[in-house]
C-alpha cells in the first residue's frame, strides 16, 4: 500500500499530484499488478482532502488503463509502468549520488545544482527533440 | 449544474446600512464549495439568509428546493454550523445529543454516539470545559447527525489551531466520503479551503467576483511575467484578472482557455490562494491592496 502527500505551494491541483504521485510508484516498481491503492475514505481521512479529488483522480488513473475499480471492495493495479528499464536505475542512481557527491565537494548549493541539472536536462531534451 | 442553493438579486439592509447588495449566485449539489471574501464582505449575512434566520430585503433565495426555514421539513434538510461552533456551556456532551435527538425528525443517534466515541470525548464532560477544538468537533458531529442534504458552515475553523483545524476538516471530510452531503463553507482563510473544496465562490463587496470548480479555475489562470505591456495588446481571449507594472515589467494574472504562446513571457501556474488574492484586488491595482483576507504561509 502506499501513501499519498500533498504539496499546496506546487501550484499542481491536488488531484493531478494524486495521479503523479501513483504513476510514479508505478513507474519505480513500488506497485504491481494486483496491488490495492488506498480507499478514498482513508486517502480522505489522512489528508483531509476533498473525496471527488480522490475519485477524480482515481477515475483518470482508470481510464488510462492503470487500475480497475471493484465496486465494494477497492480500487486495484491493473498494470505496471515498470518495463526493463527498471533494472538500470540503480547502477543510474549511483551515478547520480557520485555527480551530486562532485557538485557539492566543487562548492555547488542546492539551488545551483538544481539549476544546473535543469537546465542541462532541458539543452539535452531539445537536442533529442 | 445542478443548484442546491440559488440567489438571485439577494440583497439584506439594516436600518441605512446594506450588509448584502444585489447578490446572485449558486450553490452546486453534492459538493463542498467554499465561499470565500475579505471581512465585511456580507459572507455571514449570506449564510444567514440561506438558513433563514434573516430574512431578505430585496430578492429571492431557494435552498434545498425551498424557501429557508419555511417549514420543519425544510428546517430538517438544512444543517448549521455558526461561527465559532458554538454549544451550550453548561450542558454535558450527552445533553448536546440527547438534544438534538429530541429536536431532529431525521437524527442519526447511533452515528452520532459513533462519532463522540471516535473523537474521544467524555459524555459527562460539560462543552464549557472542552478544547476549542472538541467543542468544534461536537458542533460538528450535532450538524451531520441530523442528516441534512446541504451543511453550512460559518468560518468553522477560523478559531482553531493548526492540529485541530486539520482534525476538523478530517472529520468533515470523512462524513462528505460517507453521506454524500452537500456542504457550503466559508472561510477568509484560503489556504484551508484549497484541499477540501471542489468548488469556490469569491464574495467581494457583497458581489460574486468569480464562481466555479477549483481545477478548472486553475487550469485556466496563469501568471504572466515579462517587459512591460499594456493590457490592450494582450490577445483577447486573455481576460485580465489583475495586473500589476513596473517602468520595466508587467505582471499580469490572466483567465483563458488557450495556451499561453508568446515566448516574451514567462508563465507560471497559480496556487487557489493566489488566484483568489488576484480577484480580490483586481485589474486596477498596482500596489496590493489592503483586503483583510488573512494569508497563512
Amino acid at each position: 500500500m502506499i501513501e499519498f502527500s500533498l504539496d499546496s505551494r506546487s501550484g499542481v491541483s491536488p488531484y493531478l499530484q494524486v495521479v503523479h504521485q501513483v504513476r510514479r510508484a508505478l513507474r519505480l516498481g513500488l506497485l504491481v499488478e494486483g496491488d490495492q491503492l488506498p480507499t478514498v475514505k482513508d486517502v480522505v481521512a489522512s489528508l483531509a482532502i476533498n473525496p471527488n479529488t480522490v475519485l477524480k483522480a482515481y477515475r483518470e488513473l482508470e481510464r488510462d488503463g492503470l487500475v480497475a475499480a471493484r465496486p465494494g471492495v477497492g480500487t486495484f493495479v491493473t498494470r505496471t509502468l515498470a518495463d526493463s528499464s527498471l533494472a538500470a536505475h540503480e547502477p543510474l542512481r549511483r551515478d547520480l549520488a557520485r555527480w551530486l557527491g562532485q557538485a557539492r565537494s566543487a562548492g555547488l548549493d542546492e539551488e545551483s545544482i538544481e539549476a544546473l541539472f535543469m537546465s542541462t536536462f532541458r539543452d539535452v531534451n531539445e537536442d533529442i527533440a | 449544474m445542478s443548484a442546491i442553493v440559488t440567489a438571485r438579486g439577494l440583497g439584506k439592509q439594516y436600518r441605512r446600512r446594506w450588509a448584502l447588495q444585489d447578490c446572485s449566485l449558486e450553490v452546486p449539489v453534492g459538493r463542498v464549495t467554499g465561499l470565500v471574501g475579505p471581512n465585511g464582505a456580507g459572507k455571514t449575512t449570506l449564510l444567514s439568509l440561506m438558513v433563514g434566520i434573516l430574512t431578505p430585503t430585496v430578492g429571492t433565495i431557494e435552498v434545498c428546493g425551498g424557501r429557508p426555514a419555511a417549514d420543519a421539513s425544510q428546517l430538517a434538510k438544512v444543517g448549521f454550523v455558526a461561527q465559532d461552533t458554538p454549544t451550550y456551556a453548561g450542558l454535558t456532551v450527552a445533553d448536546h445529543l440527547r438534544l438534538g435527538a429530541h429536536l431532529n425528525p431525521r437524527w442519526d443517534d447511533a452515528a452520532a454516539h459513533r462519532r463522540v466515541e471516535r473523537l474521544g470525548l467524555d459524555p459527562h464532560q460539560k462543552a464549557g470545559q472542552l478544547s476549542g477544538g472538541q467543542r468544534a468537533q461536537l458542533a460538528l458531529t450535532l450538524g451531520l447527525a441530523k442528516r441534512p442534504e446541504l451543511l453550512i458552515l460559518d468560518e468553522p475553523v477560523a478559531s482553531l489551531d493548526p492540529l485541530a483545524r486539520r482534525e476538523f476538516l478530517q472529520v468533515l471530510m470523512e462524513a462528505v466520503a460517507e453521506d454524500e452531503i452537500s456542504v457550503l463553507l466559508s472561510s477568509h482563510v484560503v489556504s484551508d479551503l484549497e484541499r477540501v473544496c471542489d468548488h469556490v465562490v469569491v464574495l467581494v463587496d457583497s458581489q460574486v467576483r468569480v464562481a466555479g470548480d477549483v481545477e478548472e479555475l486553475l487550469a485556466t489562470h496563469h501568471r504572466l511575467s515579462g517587459p512591460r505591456r499594456e493590457p490592450s495588446t494582450l490577445p483577447a481571449d486573455q481576460q485580465v484578472v489583475w495586473a500589476s507594472h513596473t517602468d520595466r515589467q508587467s505582471t499580469y494574472v490572466v483567465r483563458t482557455r488557450s495556451p499561453i504562446l508568446d515566448p516574451a513571457w514567462s508563465v507560471s501556474a497559480l496556487g487557489l490562494e493566489d488566484l483568489v488574492l488576484a480577484y480580490m484586488e483586481g485589474p486596477a491595482s498596482v500596489t496590493p491592496a489592503s483586503t483583510g483576507l488573512e494569508v497563512l504561509r
